[in-house]
């Protein structure tokens, strides 16, 4: 039924056209699959701006700009988005010397899943280790752990790892016995414990894991790495909004990692340089988001005393030594 | 006096008019209890109604504790499930000829409190009516398939240990209780005939059923001690400071043993009193009771110093933030209660002999048992709101967690569902196995019997060695067995 509705996505138009990678463009993300289309027999005015593409099957040529169309890629079934996409295993870097606490990332993420405020797929933690510590922002979305604790307890594995190492939730058959939340050590799970709010623009879209959307009552859902923006070559909403280039993704089997203004680095190299550590490494998780730690600052460091000011009423349940739990 | 001694056809007349009588009248009181029990079920079932349409989001729960009073009162239920195992079986199985009365009430309870139990994580879950997922995508890596395994394994086998011994007195029921008036005649008729399953107390039926409960009996116990340690790794084979720990699984169930046993004695005060049982469940039944409750009771003060006392020495970060609050902070004065007074006092109570009868027993039996509902929940709430990474900046009702009415309502006719299925079932059956109380009788007489002849033989001997002796004119008469 899912399949039959993606497969439907501008039947006419599809036909018309070749599928071709774009090879131009700067900020290309790695291990994007970006594929546009070409209008054989459009009849537009040629803009003069010629592009060089290559077909799927590898045979380069140019064209002109207006006959390219960004090519949206079709929902992909159930059995795919369980599958993940072949030859990648996504990853992610955070460096905490750049990240000055904004919380853009939060806002993009939200934005970009009709996210309720309270909702934090990427929550920017302060951080302090000890009170004689340097105190830090933390950014901290789904870790994608390698040895993840939370679908291991699925008992309808309705959460579940894929091949190229994100983890995701299938909504439609998620039985919401949170097992997977009490699991998780990072608290990187939220429940929909009501109604979602009725959002017009998700109306009649069709449910896919990739998108965690549209949301449902008595289900989990987290941070998913984007795999639909992925998909479409582009990086996750987190990433492409940090102001400091402080998110970098990547496919850690091309080694190289992307920031939000297209600097491709060395993932190894970078961890290496930068004394790249993963959250809570004695867990044994085996985070896939990897920090490197807040050597060197240019912007302020984050002000402990405002920790838990802002909490509205309630028992006061977070205390200043809490803070302490980040054990590196 | 002999003769007195000797009328066990008459003794065995009395057993099954004590045992049937409750099951004959309804009296008012019986039908007000029922009637305040079924508008308990009633508010319940429409808080439960109203959680289905909203979410379970009209309860207390949030993101930070998203398991509450329902999975402690899983726990805390299937706890007390483990009570007509231990006294059923294992006194079955040593032989403790003292057992007999209570066997019933305890293997009633057992399987109540799982029927009950095994409903607690459905009406948790976010989507009930994906419940068949469980079948068609169910995976046997996951700690949650197991308890779904062990339980429904318990409560088939419990069923069976539950009915088994039922049926000679079914048989008893269909024969009896017709020719009198009762209410329901017809169907207590036709119900009686169908569980009686064809009892005619042939001598190949007796041996078939005895055949049967000796192999229940062996295997109910591994059964009910896999139940609580499965119970126990939902929360064990995680990460989370407090519940990642080895000795969960035998602490569970000890807990359990411990608070089972407890409501065993309860049921046995309940209906000692309410259907006048006083001849039959003695101060020495809650002697005996109290011992094996203080023994569990010591068990489970042990368990609680190894959960307790290990990391507490070495306050690892994580696991030291947690027994700080337990200890010193929000939940200290909970905890220190349940350790003082529902464990430490409960010992000294029951260590004297005074401690042990019938009223004060009952009373720290209630301790235990409410301390061992508490207990669950602060096993369950506190790690939950102590994870790794700190929570910071969420709405209020996040980081703090209390039952609210909905939950408070839902857990409340749960409890007045098991008090329902227990009152119904002893209004409609013998809550003394008739059959078990009547074969130690006979146990008792041939005992008896025996010693008269070994009496008389001596009394022949004497007779026969000195001729002078004379001790009675007539023969003590040898036992009649009754069949």
């Amino acid at each position: 039924m899912e399949k039959e509705k993606g497969n439907s996505v501008n039947p006419t138009n599809r036909r018309n056209f070749l599928k071709i990678g774009l090879v131009a463009g700067g900020t290309i993300a790695v291990g994007s699959l970006a594929v546009t289309k070409i209008l054989s027999n459009d009849k537009k005015i040629e803009s003069g701006v010629k592009r060089t593409v290559f077909t799927q099957d590898g045979k380069v040529f140019t064209a002109d700009q207006t006959h390219l169309h960004e090519y949206e890629a079709p929902p992909v079934s159930n059995e795919e988005a369980r599958r993940g996409i072949p030859n990648k295993k996504f990853v992610m870097v955070i460096d905490e010397a750049k990240c000055d606490g904004c919380k853009k990332c939060t806002e993009a993420c939200q934005t970009m899943h009709y996210t309720e405020s309270d909702r934090e797929w990427i929550k920017v933690f302060k951080m302090q280790d000890a009170v004689t510590t340097a105190p830090y922002f933390f950014p901290k979305p789904c870790f994608h752990c390698d040895n993840p604790p939370c679908t291991k307890v699925c008992p309808v594995n309705a959460t579940f790892k894929r091949q190229d190492g994100i983890v995701l939730i299938d909504n439609e058959r998620c039985i919401g016995c949170r097992s997977c939340m009490v699991a998780c050590p990072y608290s990187t799970r939220f429940f929909n414990w009501s109604h979602p709010k009725e959002q017009p623009e998700l109306a009649g879209m069709a449910y896919s894991p990739e998108k965690s959307l549209p949301r449902r009552m008595g289900t989990v859902e987290k941070c998913d790495f984007c795999p639909d923006m992925i998909r479409q070559g582009k990086m996750p909403a987190c990433v492409s909004s940090c102001p400091m280039d402080a998110i970098y993704f990547g496919d850690q089997n091309e080694d190289a990692v992307t920031n939000a203004s297209g600097v491709t680095v060395k993932l190894s190299l970078l961890l290496e340089d930068n004394a790249g550590y993963r959250s809570l490494e004695e867990l044994g998780t085996e985070p896939r988001v990897y920090y490197l730690p807040p050597k060197n600052r240019k912007y302020p460091k984050p002000d402990m005393n405002s920790v838990d000011k802002k909490k509205k009423a309630g028992k006061p349940v977070e205390k200043e030594m809490d803070m302490g739990n980040m054990s590196m | 006096m002999v003769n007195e001694r000797y009328d066990l056809k008459k003794e065995i007349e009395t057993v099954r008019e004590d045992c049937l009588k409750p099951t004959r009248r309804w009296a008012r009181s019986t039908r007000i209890w029922i009637g305040c029990l079924l508008i308990v079920i009633a508010w319940g079932l429409y808080c439960y109604i109203h959680q289905l349409r909203h979410g379970l989001g009209v309860t207390a729960m949030r993101n930070y504790v998203s398991w509450g009073l329902y999975i402690s009162t899983f726990v805390f239920f299937i706890g007390i499930s483990h009570s007509g195992t231990l006294v059923s079986a294992i006194l079955r199985i040593t032989k403790q000829e003292w057992r007999r009365p209570i066997t019933r009430s305890a293997e009633l309870l057992t399987f109540v409190s799982l029927l009950f139990g095994g409903i607690m994580p459905i009406i948790d879950l976010g989507r009930p009516d994906r419940l068949l997922h469980l079948v068609i995508f169910g995976r046997l890596q996951s700690p949650l398939m197991w308890d779904i395994i062990s339980i429904c394994t318990y409560f088939v086998g419990s069923s069976v240990f539950l009915f088994l011994p039922m049926i000679p007195d079914m048989a008893l029921c269909r024969d009896r209780l017709t020719v009198c008036d009762t209410r329901f005649r017809k169907f207590r008729k036709w119900l009686y005939t169908k569980m009686a399953v064809g009892w005619r107390g042939t001598k190949s039926q007796w041996h078939r059923l005895e055949k049967s409960m000796t192999i229940m009996t062996i295997i109910i116990i591994p059964v009910a001690v896999s139940v609580h340690t499965v119970v126990s790794y939902i929360f064990a084979m995680t990460l989370r400071p407090g519940w990642n720990s080895t000795v969960f699984g035998p602490y569970f169930v000890a807990g359990a043993l411990y608070s089972g046993s407890a409501g065993v004695i309860l049921g046995m005060a309940a209906f000692r009193k309410l259907y006048h049982l006083e001849k039959y469940i003695t101060p020495r039944h809650f002697d005996l009771m109290g011992r094996i409750v203080l023994a569990l009771t010591l068990i489970y003060a042990y368990l609680n110093l190894n959960e307790y006392w290990i990391p507490a020495y070495k306050m690892a970060t994580a696991e030291g933030h947690l027994l700080t609050d337990l200890f010193y902070g929000s939940y200290s004065i909970v905890f220190w209660t349940l350790q003082f007074g529902t464990v430490l006092l409960p010992i000294i109570i029951m260590a004297f002999p005074k401690g042990r009868s019938p009223l004060m027993l009952s009373i720290t039996c209630i301790i235990i048992v409410a301390g061992a509902w508490v207990k669950r929940y602060i096993i369950v709430v506190p790690t939950l709101l102590h994870p790794f990474m700190p929570i910071q900046e969420v709405p209020g009702d996040w980081s703090s967690y209390f039952p609210n009415w909905v939950e408070f309502s839902v857990t409340a006719a749960c409890l007045a569902g098991i008090f329902l299925v227990i009152t119904l079932f002893s209004k409609l059956f013998p809550m003394m196995a008739v059959w078990e109380v009547e074969d130690g009788l006979q146990i008792e007489y041939d005992k008896q019997a025996a010693i008269d002849i070994r009496k008389q033989r001596e009394a022949e001997e004497a007779l026969a060695n000195g001729p002078e002796t004379d001790l009675g004119t007539e023969p003590i008469k040898p036992a009649i067995i009754i069949s």
